[in-house]
Parts: C-alpha cells; structure tokens; sequence
C-alpha cells in the first residue's frame, strides 16, 4: 500500500454523508457559521446518495400549520401512537414545529410539488404526506448543500471517528479512504455530524441470488451511522426496534399512496378482509393498542404475518377497482417509476396490470433505521426549550460524546421525520453545532499522530491480509486465511435472520436463540480481522460490513434487554409474548465501552411533552 | 444483471462510474467500457441509466424473480425539466409516462448562503432556524411548549 496518500482536512463541522440529513446540515451551518469551514464527507455522489438516489413520490412529514391542517402536537401523538408508546417526544415535536419551513423552501427551490386544484394548497396523499413529482429531490437538496459547504468530498468511505486527546469523550474529526484513489483522509473537526444514514442488509433478505440488492432500504445504507458513534463510546436508544415493511412483492414498491390516495385495499387469497380476523388475537398481546388509530403499522403488520401462517396467503392489494380511473392509474405507476423502479421493473416482466390483476404483497425482512415508522438511532440532547432534565445536556441533537451531533436516521426516538424531517433535524444539528464551535473556539483539540497511524493500519488491513495469503491458493475465493465481504455478510445475515428475528423464524427469537446469535457474532467479529479485500472496492464492502456487524450487536443487545413484546408484527420475543407496559414503558439505552467492548444497558425515562 | 452496457453504444466516459451509489459501475480494463461489478448490490435506482449520454445502459430485472423480455426505459432532460418513461411488458402492453423534475430553470432558485444577511445575536439566541419565523407561515410564530407540564409514564 506504498502509494497511498495521507490527505489532510482541518475544518470547524464535518458533516459526514451527505444524504438528506447531511445536505439540510452543510446548508444551514453556513448560516449559522458564516465564519466557519464546513466540509462534508461523502461515500458516494452527493448528487444521487442515500435513501433518495432514485427520487421520492411524496413528503411523508409536512404539517400544514398554514392552513391549520396539523400541529407539532398532532404530530408527536401520531408517533408515539404508531411506535405503541414510545418516542423522544421533545425531538418529534422540535423537528415537526420547523419541518414546514423546511418543505417551503423545497417548493420555492423549483421541487416540483402537485397541488389540490380546488384549495391550491400542496395535494395531500394522507394526513401527513403531500404528493411530488420528487425525481430530482436529490439533486436540488445536494445543489443547496454543494453552494454552502467550503468543500464536499465525493467518495469518502469513513470508517472512524477521531477522538480528542485532550479531554475525553470529546470528538475531534474522522478517518476514512478515497474509494477511487485509495488515500488515507483525515479530517479534524471541533464538531461532526453524522448523517450516515440507517441500514438494510442487517438480516437475510428474501432474494439472496441477484436480487439481493432489492432490498427496501438502499443496498448503500450500511450502518455506519450506528457504528461510528458506538465505537467512539455514544449512548443508542431503542436499537431493538427493526423494522419491517409491508410492500409489493419482490420489488417492495411503496404501498403509501395505494392505501392513502388511490384507495386500494388488501384481502386474503380467498377474498376476506382478514385484519378483523385477528382482532381478539392481538389484543390478547398489546391490549388497547390495537384500538388506537391508526392502527399501528406493526400491529397491522402482525395480521398479515399471522394470516400468511395460518395458510391463506398470498395477500392481495386489490387495484382492479381504483385503476379504472386513468388518473389513478398515472399516479399508481408514476409513485415506482418516482421512487421505486424496480417494482415497476417486476411487474413489466411477470405482466401484472394492476387494472386487470390485484398484485401480490410480502412483508420484508427487517431493517435498522430511525426516521419512518421506527426510531432506533443514538441517544441525544433535545432542544433547551421543550426537553425534560433527563433529555438534555447542552446542545440540540448532540450525542453522549460531545461535539458529536447527528441527523436523520444516525438518531433515536425520532420516528416519522422521513425525507422533510431528516433535513430538518439536520438543520437543527448544525445550527447547534456552530454554538458549539464558537463556545469551544479558544479551545485546543489534539489528535496524536498516533491515533490516525493506527487507525491507517486497520483501515487498510483488508488489502494488505488478501495480498499476504492470497498466493497460498491456486485461483476462487476459498481460502483458509482470509473470507470475502461477501462471505462475511452472508453470514452476518444468517445470524441475524435466525436468532434474532428475521423472515426464516416468522421475526420470532428468545432469550436462548439471541445469546447464541451473540456468541456467533463474537466469531463473526473475529474473522472479520481476517477479512481481506482485493480492491479498493471490496475494501469499502469490508467496512461496511464492518459496520453492520457492530451495529447487529447493539441490535441483539438491545433485544435481549427489552422483555417483552412490544411490537408484534416487527419481531416477537416468544418468552415474554405480551406487550408489559408496567414494566417496560420506557426507552431503552446502551453503551459499549470503546476500551473493553463490553455493552452497558439501561432504562430511561418516558416522557410525554403532549397530551 | 439488474443494469448492463450495451458494447456498441458505451464510449467510456465515465458518467455512470461517477454517479452509481453502490460504487458498480467500473470501467472495464479490456474493453474500456462500463461494466456493473456486483449485479447484486444493485438497487436498479436507474441513477446510472439517467446520467448515461449515449443511453448505452439498459436494465434486464433480477434475475430471481423477473421473467426475461420486459423493459423500463427512462429519458431525463433537465433543459426540458422534464423525466419520460416507456414500460414495455413481457406481453408486449406498453405505457408511457412524463412527470416534470423541476418547475425552475436548473438550480437557479437555490440560494447561496453566505450572500445572504448574516443572523443577529438574537436569531442566534431564539430557537429559529434560517428564514424563520417567516417561512413557516404562521402568524403566531414558532410554536413552543411549556416543560411545567410534561410528564413521566404510561398515561395517554
Ligand atoms: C424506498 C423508500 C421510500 C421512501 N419513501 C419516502 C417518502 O415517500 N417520503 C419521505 O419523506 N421519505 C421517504 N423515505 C425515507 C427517506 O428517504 C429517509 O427518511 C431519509 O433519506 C433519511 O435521511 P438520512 O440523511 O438519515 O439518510 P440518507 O438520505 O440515506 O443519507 C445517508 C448518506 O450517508 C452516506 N454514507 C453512509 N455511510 C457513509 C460512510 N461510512 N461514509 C461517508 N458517507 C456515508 C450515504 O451515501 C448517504 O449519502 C423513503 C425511503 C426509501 C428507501
Ligand atoms: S455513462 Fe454511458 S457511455 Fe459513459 S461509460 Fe457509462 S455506460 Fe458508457
Ligand atoms: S441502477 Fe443504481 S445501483 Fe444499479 S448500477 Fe445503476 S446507479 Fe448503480
């Protein structure tokens, strides 16, 4: 590795990934920090990275304050209420009383927004969601981001955050590689944000041939937003809270507008609505819960899940009525082609017309994020006005390692921001973070040359272990010394799916199944020492493999600590089988000690900000 | 392979290689053209096929689930601000569609800003974001709650 470059970057914020958290924080931090450089990190082209890369066909979080439609507090309880209970109420209601400003600019920006042509207000799709024509939502979110930050790297794997040597638990930049040229980047910062991002592939998918990358979330989702904090020792909370989609088949095209706008329903193989067949049976699990509405998604998840077990699958979503209407029609095929292609892909080759035939549904395999109906993500600092003692340590959306803040998906409790919601948070991040720069500006941050040499040496390891044994082997990729990430993955996958509630078990673990998917992740952590890399390609899979493990951990972890059931319909523990709010009606927090790896967890408190 | 190169179309220039997400997109030594790496770690986002100039990318679906003989073909143009799709079925139906991408000339409405006023001690202070309170829309302002009345537990 003789040619590799050491390049460095001193810089005031470092935003690291640029996806719809990460473009909403390199915008507003030029604001706040007129005076400071801000540089952003991203792996790939802020032009089409993250979950967005394809476009969205609708803005899933918008009040409407101006027309009176919904309020912040309206906003809290449909959060707490879809997540049965449980959010950071003082961070949805922050994010939700600042997400309209948000969405104005989107429009004044040239977004092109569909309108209600009788109130010329935005077109609602449901109560939250309002429709766009959203193809190009990546780009013009990354133009505002490309005119504000003093410089944007494209192509920067992170693989580390640095960590000041002068104060502990404070951070001081990040380390990662150039995926084209192979050089060593070190960027310190008095602050980083990370908008990395939440992940797929935690869990085997359903296809596992070529169409494993047709995962719900984008196959680039890799976790790096959990494992970047956990390493550098930050709190997370409520990681146990996977998610799980109900989608169209095989491409999991979004179902939102189905439902919401086009009015489609689902029915079982023989025709029966079959929610209302597993009524009494779910509230014998959760209670009044399944009397909330809406129904929580996964409670409605659950019956799907129950009716396919009980043997009268497929689940049908019945568009033959609705697409009648070629206005519908439109809309149903331009929400794939807007944000999902590939569904549109599978319908074309398997020649499903839903005018003609009710296409097939699935529920997905699950998936770690924070930012739709799910909030797993690390433990910050709510805003100084509306959070409670507990909640609140100095600076908006900072993590329990200062100067670390975090947006979108990177944060817990935050449920429903989406897209809107995400660049808002990250807004929020960085105006915080600019306060932060400027009370810490007399301030020396130290990062030794050891710290990053170090660093440099693990990061390159994969390449450097492949070239040493791989002569030892004729030709494949069987070796007794090293795996492939590949190899790695799959096993990651096989793991999680098995013992701690992927779609093989019907999402079901316990106790005994999840200590022994601990134990085989040990091994996992310990071969991946041994993962080696033949290019600087299988070098960026190599970490974010590695970042996907670390955070399966925090995933087990949390998992076995919570016991009970929660939520049914996302994953079932099958010893304690009840949802147990005397005892479990809180958040859920852990730590690994970045020295020893072990894992500390406990219970927070529930607030409730909002009747 | 979810996205593939036609060989006769593709001159090499490197624009999907630039644009792919997943990093797949790779110049192929040989042959000097684009190539997908890892069919299997694409999302068929249709970035590359969208940014390709000589329209050498086409997408076959995954092979697990999805017959031969269909095609989505996808045209981009942001002079016309304008996205068209043509779905060809694997029985031949077709459907065509054309949604707008932007409703401004090309980036032109995104501000720059640095040139704007920088924020007052009190913007700093107040819980306000750029350009708010005005962008919000509302009369009453940012809205703001009393921590007097939250409360811990099981209650609503
Ligand atoms: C199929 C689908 C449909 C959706 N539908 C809607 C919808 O209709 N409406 C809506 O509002 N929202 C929708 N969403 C949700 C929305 O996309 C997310 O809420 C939002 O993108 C989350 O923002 P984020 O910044 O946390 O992550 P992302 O936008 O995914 O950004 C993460 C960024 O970090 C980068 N990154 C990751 N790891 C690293 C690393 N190690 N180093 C450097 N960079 C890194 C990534 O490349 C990426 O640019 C949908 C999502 C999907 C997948
Ligand atoms: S963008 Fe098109 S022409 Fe250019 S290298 Fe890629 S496939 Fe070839
Ligand atoms: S469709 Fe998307 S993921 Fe697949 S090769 Fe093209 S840009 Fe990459």
């Amino acid at each position: 590795m003789a040619r590799i470059k050491t390049v460095f970057e001193d810089c005031d914020i470092l935003v690291v990934g640029g996806g719809m958290g990460g473009t909403g924080a390199a915008y507003e931090a030029r604001h706040w920090g007129r005076d400071l450089k801000i540089v952003v990190a991203e792996k790939a082209n802020i032009d089409r990275s993250g979950a967005v890369a394809q476009g969205l066909y609708a803005i899933n979080c918008y009040m409407g304050m101006q027309w009176d439609e919904n309020t912040p507090e309206d906003h809290v309880r449909y959060a707490r209420n879809d997540l049965m209970g449980m959010v950071r109420e003082d961070l949805a209601y922050d994010m939700a009383r600042h997400v309209d400003s948000t969405v104005h600019k989107f429009d004044e920006w040239g977004l092109p927004m569909m309108r209600d042509p009788d109130t010329d207000r935005y077109l609602r799709e449901g109560k939250w969601q309002i429709m766009i024509h959203g193809e190009s939502y990546k780009p013009i979110v990354a133009e505002a981001a490309k005119k504000s930050a003093d410089k944007i790297y494209n192509r920067i794997m992170v693989t580390h955050l640095l960590m000041d040597e002068t104060k502990a638990n404070r951070v001081a930049g990040a380390v990662g590689f150039n995926v084209r040229t192979g050089n060593f980047h070190i960027f310190r910062a008095k602050a980083v944000i990370v908008g990395a991002g939440g992940a797929s592939h935690i869990f085997k998918p359903r296809s596992v041939g070529e169409g494993m990358g047709r995962t719900w979330y984008a196959p680039w989702s890799s976790a790096s937003a959990y494992a970047l904090p956990i390493q550098a020792g930050a709190k997370m909370t409520q990681m146990e809270n996977r998610i799980v989609l109900c989608r169209f088949k095989d491409g999991y095209g979004p179902v939102g507008a189905y439902f919401l706008h086009l009015k489609t329903y689902t029915q079982n193989a023989y025709g029966d609505n079959y929610e209302t067949t597993w009524y009494d049976q779910t509230k014998q699990l959760v209670g009044d819960y399944i009397d909330h509405h809406p129904t929580p998604t996964c409670l409605r998840n659950h019956a799907f899940v129950e009716e396919m077990k009980a043997g009268r699958g497929p689940i049908h979503m019945v568009t033959t009525e609705a697409f009648q209407d070629p206005h519908k029609e439109t809309v149903g095929w331009e929400n794939f082609l807007g944000m999902t292609v590939g569904q549109a892909v599978v319908w074309a080759s398997q020649d499903i017309d839903p005018k003609y035939t009710n296409p097939e549904l699935t529920t997905s395999e699950p998936y770690v994020m924070g930012s739709h109906a799910t909030c797993s993500g690390a433990w910050a600092s709510g805003p100084e006005d509306v959070s409670p003692p507990e909640y609140q340590w100095g600076y908006n959306r900072m993590m329990t390692v200062e100067g670390l803040f975090g947006a979108g998906d990177a944060l817990g409790g935050t449920a429903h921001a989406f897209s809107s919601g995400s660049f808002t948070e990250g807004r929020l991040a960085a105006k915080a973070a600019c306060q932060y720069v400027r009370d810490h500006k007399n301030e020396n941050f130290r990062v030794s040359a050891k710290q990053y040499e170090d660093l440099r040496k693990s990061v390159y390891k994969p390449m450097e272990h492949y070239e040493v044994h791989r002569n030892e082997i004729v030709a494949g990729t069987v070796s007794p010394n090293y795996i492939l990430p590949i190899h790695g993955l799959q096993r990651l996958e096989k793991i999680m799916d098995e013992y701690a509630g992927g779609i093989s078990n019907n999402y079901m673990t316990n106790e005994p199944l999840l200590l022994r998917g601990l134990h085989l992740l040990g091994t996992l952590h310990e071969d991946l020492e041994k993962i080696g890399a033949e290019d600087l390609h299988q070098l960026q899979r190599a970490w974010e493999l590695k970042h996907r493990a670390i955070a399966s951990e925090c995933v087990v972890q949390h998992t076995l600590f919570r016991q009970e059931t929660r939520w049914p319909g996302y994953y079932y523990r099958g010893d304690h089988m009840s949802l147990d709010d005397d005892n479990w009606h809180c958040l859920t927090v852990s730590r690994r000690d970045p020295e020893s790896g072990e894992w500390t967890l406990e219970k927070a408190p529930l607030y409730h900000i909002v009747d | 392979m979810p996205t593939f190169v036609y060989m006769t179309r593709c001159d090499g220039c490197g624009h999907c290689v630039d644009i792919c997400p997943s990093d797949i997109m790779h110049i192929d030594k040989t042959y000097r053209r684009a190539v997908n790496i890892e069919p299997n770690m694409c999302w068929e986002c249709y970035s590359c096929v969208k940014a390709c100039p000589q329209n050498a990318i086409d997408d076959r679906g995954y092979a697990d689930f999805a017959p031969l003989g269909h095609s989505v073909r996808v045209r981009r143009e942001e002079e016309k601000g304008t996205i068209s799709w043509r779905i060809k079925f694997r029985n031949g139906t077709q459907k065509d569609f054309v949604s707008p991408i932007t409703t401004k000339p090309w980036g032109s409405a995104i501000p720059t800003v640095a040139d704007l006023p920088p924020p007052t001690a009190e913007d700093v202070e107040s819980q306000h974001l750029l350009y708010e309170p005005e962008a919000l829309n509302v009369e009453d302002g940012l809205p703001e709650r009393d921590p007097s009345t939250f409360k811990q537990g099981v209650y609503y």
